[in-house]
C-alpha cells in the first residue's frame, strides 16, 4: 500500500495541467475562481478542446474511442481540471447515455450517437424526472406508443437540466402501461428538434436558469432510437443512475471549496468548522480512492456509490454554508449581473460576497437530486445491509 | 498509488483474524479479563511467536522490516476481538520510542527481549493536571551523582503492574507546560521508591497510579537526549493514535455487526424492527460513519512515515477526529437500537461501546485534535 504516484502518473498530472493552461479559456477560468455562472459556450469550447485531445470521455475503455485512463489517471484528471479552475464536465453525454450506449446499444446505434458525444459535437440532456415521478421514479407516465417504425411520445419530463442547451435528450418512457412499473419502461433517444418538443425554463431559487420542463405533444421518434429491448429500459435506468451517483461526490470541487475557505477565513470561530469540513472531504475522498480501486477499468459501481453521493453532497452543502457564513452580512445584497451576465460594474461588499448567498440557497439541491438522500439510504439498506 | 495489501500483509490478518476467533469469543474474553494480570501471559507468548511483537520495527533494531501497516492490521483485528494483550502500551509505544531514540545499548537490552516476549512496557506520561497537554509535565528528575533522582507522581499508567520497566517522562529543566526540557527515562518496575496503586480501567483494561519518591535511575536509563523528549514523545504518541484507530474501526465492524444482525431478528410490532425506515436510515449512517473512520485511518497510516513532521501530525489528529466522531456514532447508535439489552453487561455491544468511549479520550479527544489540525492547517 502507498499514496504515492509513480513517475508516469506524475508525468500524466504534469501534461493535463499543461493542457489545461494552454486550452482553458482565461474567461472561463476567471468564472469558476470568482463563483460566477458559465453560459453555453464556456463549457462547449472546453469540452471540445478536451475532445480533440480524446481526454473527453474520460471513463471510457478504448474500445469505445476512450482514453483508456487507469484508476489513478481518471482520480488525477478531475483534481487537476478542478484545480486548474475548469467547469466540470457536464455528465448527460460521457458520464450517463455514452456507457449506456456503448452497454446496452447496437452496433449502428454505438456509431451514430458515440463520436458526437465523444467531441462534445452534440450535447445531451436527461429526460427522467416527471411531475408525478421524483423518488419513485418507476411511476413515470410518459407514453410512447409503437406506431410502424416508429414511436410517439407524450408526456412530460421535469428538472431537465440543461435542456435549453441540448440537442438531444435520453428518456425514459412508458411502452407497457399494463406491465409493472418497473417492467414497462425503455430507453428511448430523442432529437429535441423533433415537431412537438417544447422546453420552459424553471427559475430556481438563486434565480438561475438551469432546469426545465420539457413536454412532448405526438413526438415522432425513429424506432431504432430505442436503447435495448422495449421494456427493458429499467436495467439501462439502474446502469446509469449508480454511474451518476459516483461523479456526484463531486470530490475535486469540493476540495478547491475547502482550499478558499481557508484563505478567505479571518475569524477564528470559523477556523475548527472548516477544518471539519476540511477532515470530512479528506475521509470522502480516501473512501473514493478505495471504491474506485476495486472498480475494473470501465466497469459499473454498486450500491456502495450511494453512500459517497450522501455525504459528498452534504459537504457540498457545508461548504457553502461556510462561505456564506463567513461573508456575514454582505451576502445580503443580490446582484445577478455579477452573477450571471459580463459587467464592469463595481462589486457590493467584499469580492467573494455576491456568489455565497445564491449558492448556499442553490447547493440545497444536491441532497435532492440523483436520487435524495432518503432514497439513497434506502438502496444502501436493501443492497448492502439486507434490511 | 496503490490500496491493495501484499500476500504477506493478507496472511498477516489471516493469522490475527484468526488468534481473535480463537481466543477472543465474548465469554472468553470475560474470563480473560477476570484473571490476575488482566491479560494471558500464554497469548503474548504465541503474539511473539507469531513475531507480531517484532514485525513494524527495522531490521537493523532486531525487528522483521515492517510498519505501520503492519500494526494497522493487527489492531484492527484486536479491535474486532476486544484484545486484552498489552500491544499498545509494550509494542507500539514502548519498543516505538526505544527504536526511535535508544541507544544500541538500550536497544540490545530493551527492544530485542521485547520482540521475544520477554519484556513488557508501561508508558507514564500523564498527570493530574495534564489533560491533552503531553507538556504538561511536573514529575522532576534531578541530577544526582552520575544519575538521576525521580519525584512526583504519573497516573492512568496502562499496563504499569505488568510492566518489566515503565518509561517516564520527566521535568528536568524549564516551567510546567514547556517543550524544552522533558526527559524520558527507563525505570524499572520495581525500583524502589516507586509505588503503585492498581486498578481495572472502564472496558477492562489495566492501570495504575504511581508515586515517585526520590527513585534514583543511572546516567544510562536516559532515553534519546536530556531536555530533548519532546519531539520523540510527540511522534510515538501520532503513531499510537494511528494504531489506536485502526482498534477503533475493528471495534466499530464488529458493533455495527452485532446491531444489524439484533435488528434482523429483534421483533416488536409483529416484525422484526429492521423493518422500520427509521432504523434502516440509522443503521446506513452507522455503516457510513465506520467506512470514513477506516478511510481516515488508512490514511493516516499510509502518511505516518512521511518526511514532513507536519503531514504526520495532521494525519493523526485528522484520523483521531473522525475515530472520536464516528466511534460515538456507532457506540451510541448501538446501544440505542439494541434497547434495554445494549445498556446491560450480557451482550458484547456495551464493551465495544466502552472501549470506544475511551479510545476517544486517550491521547487527545475529538475537540482535541480538531484544534491541533485546524492550527496545523491555519499555519501552513
Amino acid at each position: 500500500m502507498d499514496l504515492a504516484l509513480k513517475p508516469e502518473h506524475k508525468a500524466f498530472a504534469d501534461e493535463v495541467r499543461a493542457f489545461t493552461r494552454a486550452n482553458l479559456s482565461p474567461a472561463t477560468r476567471e468564472k469558476t475562481v470568482s463563483g460566477k455562472h458559465y453560459d453555453r459556450a464556456d463549457h462547449v469550447v472546453w469540452q471540445q478542446a478536451l475532445g480533440k485531445k480524446g481526454w473527453l470521455p474520460y471513463t471510457w475503455p478504448k474500445k469505445y474511442g476512450g482514453p483508456g485512463f487507469d484508476v489513478t489517471q481518471r482520480f488525477l484528471f478531475e483534481n487537476v481540471l478542478a484545480e486548474e479552475g475548469a467547469p466540470r464536465i457536464i455528465p448527460f453525454g460521457v458520464k450517463m447515455v455514452g456507457p449506456v450506449i456503448y452497454t446496452f446499444g447496437d452496433d449502428a446505434q454505438k456509431e451514430r450517437c458515440l463520436p458526437g458525444i465523444r467531441t462534445s459535437e452534440v450535447q445531451w440532456c436527461q429526460g427522467y424526472s416527471e411531475p408525478g415521478a421524483g423518488s419513485d421514479l418507476a411511476s413515470l407516465r410518459t407514453r410512447a406508443v409503437r406506431d410502424g417504425d416508429h414511436y410517439i411520445v407524450n408526456g412530460q419530463k421535469t428538472w431537465t437540466s440543461f435542456a435549453h442547451w441540448a440537442d438531444w435528450i435520453f428518456c425514459l418512457v412508458r411502452t407497457d402501461p399494463d406491465a409493472k412499473p418497473q417492467e414497462g419502461i425503455s430507453f428511448l433517444l430523442i432529437d429535441m428538434k423533433t415537431p412537438g418538443v417544447t422546453v420552459r425554463p424553471i427559475i430556481m431559487v438563486d434565480g438561475a436558469h438551469h432546469v426545465n420542463d420539457v413536454f412532448f405533444d405526438n413526438v415522432k421518434v425513429p424506432a431504432a432510437n430505442l436503447i435495448g429491448r422495449e421494456n427493458e429500459g429499467w436495467t439501462c435506468a439502474k446502469f446509469l443512475l449508480a454511474n451518476e451517483r459516483l461523479g456526484i461526490a463531486e470530490v475535486p470541487a469540493s476540495k478547491r471549496g475547502v482550499r478558499s475557505l481557508w484563505q478567505l477565513n479571518d475569524d477564528p470561530s470559523l477556523k475548527e468548522k472548516i477544518a471539519d469540513v476540511d477532515l470530512q472531504v479528506q475521509a470522502l475522498e480516501m473512501s473514493e480512492l478505495r471504491a474506485l480501486s476495486t472498480l475494473q477499468l470501465g466497469g459499473a459501481p454498486g450500491p456502495e456509490a450511494s453512500i459517497l453521493k450522501v455525504r459528498g453532497s452534504e459537504i457540498q452543502q457545508r461548504i457553502a454554508e461556510l462561505a456564506m457564513e463567513a461573508v456575514g452580512e454582505y451576502a445580503a445584497p443580490y446582484q445577478p449581473d455579477l452573477l450571471f451576465r459580463d459587467t464592469n460594474e463595481t462589486p457590493i461588499g467584499p469580492d467573494h460576497a455576491a456568489p455565497a448567498a445564491p449558492r448556499y440557497f442553490n447547493m440545497r439541491k444536491t441532497t435532492i437530486y440523483g436520487g435524495s438522500t432518503e432514497i439513497q439510504k434506502n438502496i444502501v439498506s436493501k443492497a448492502i445491509l439486507g434490511l | 498509488m496503490d490500496l491493495s495489501l501484499s500476500d504477506e500483509q493478507k496472511q498477516l490478518q489471516d493469522a490475527a483474524e484468526r488468534f481473535v476467533r480463537d481466543k477472543y469469543a465474548f465469554e472468553n474474553r470475560r474470563k480473560i479479563a477476570a484473571t490476575d494480570k488482566g491479560f494471558l501471559p500464554e497469548n503474548w507468548a504465541q503474539m511473539a511467536e507469531l513475531g507480531w511483537l517484532g514485525m513494524s520495527f527495522r531490521e537493523e533494531d532486531g525487528g522483521y522490516g515492517g510498519g505501520p501497516i503492519e500494526t494497522m492490521i493487527v489492531m484492527e483485528q484486536f479491535g474486532k476481538g476486544l484484545v486484552l494483550e498489552p500491544f499498545l502500551p509494550t509494542v507500539v509505544l514502548g519498543g516505538g520510542m526505544i527504536a526511535a531514540a535508544g541507544s544500541a545499548a538500550q536497544k540490545e537490552a530493551l527492544l530485542a527481549p521485547m520482540i521475544e516476549g520477554k519484556k513488557q512496557f508501561a508508558f507514564a506520561w500523564l498527570e493530574r493536571q495534564s489533560r491533552y497537554n503531553l507538556a504538561d509535565v511536573s514529575l522532576k528528575a534531578e541530577k544526582s551523582g552520575a544519575g538521576y533522582t525521580l519525584s512526583g507522581h504519573k497516573g492512568v499508567v496502562y499496563n504499569a503492574a505488568s510492566a518489566d520497566d515503565i518509561i517516564v517522562l520527566a521535568r528536568t529543566a524549564g516551567g510546567a507546560r514547556e517543550e524544552k526540557g522533558l526527559t524520558l527515562f527507563v525505570v524499572d518496575g520495581k525500583a524502589k521508591g516507586l509505588t503503585r496503586r492498581d486498578y481495572p480501567t472502564q472496558d477492562a483494561l489495566r492501570a495504575s497510579e504511581l508515586t515517585f519518591d526520590k527513585v534514583s535511575v543511572g546516567a544510562d536509563a536516559v532515553l534519546g537526549k536530556v531536555d530533548g523528549a519532546f519531539p520523540v514523545v510527540e511522534d510515538a504518541v501520532d503513531r499510537a493514535i494511528v494504531a489506536l484507530c485502526a482498534e477503533a474501526t475493528g471495534c466499530m465492524d464488529a458493533i455495527n455487526a452485532a446491531t444489524l444482525e439484533y435488528i434482523k431478528t429483534r421483533k416488536q410490532f409483529g416484525v422484526p424492527i429492521g423493518k422500520f425506515q427509521v432504523l434502516q436510515h440509522r443503521m446506513v449512517d452507522c455503516f457510513t460513519n465506520a467506512q470514513e473512520a477506516r478511510s481516515m485511518t488508512l490514511m493516516a497510516t499510509l502518511k505516518i512515515d512521511d518526511k514532513d513532521p507536519v503531514v504526520r501530525r495532521k494525519a493523526a489528529s485528522g484520523a483521531k477526529v473522525q475515530i472520536g466522531k464516528s466511534g460515538k456514532f456507532c457506540g451510541q447508535s448501538a446501544v440505542q437500537m439494541h434497547g434495554g439489552m445494549g445498556v446491560t453487561d450480557e451482550l458484547s455491544v456495551s464493551h465495544y461501546f466502552k472501549r470506544l468511549t475511551m479510545i476517544d479520550l486517550m491521547f487527545g479527544n475529538q475537540q482535541h485534535h480538531l484544534t491541533r489540525y485546524s492550527n496545523l492547517a491555519m499555519a501552513a
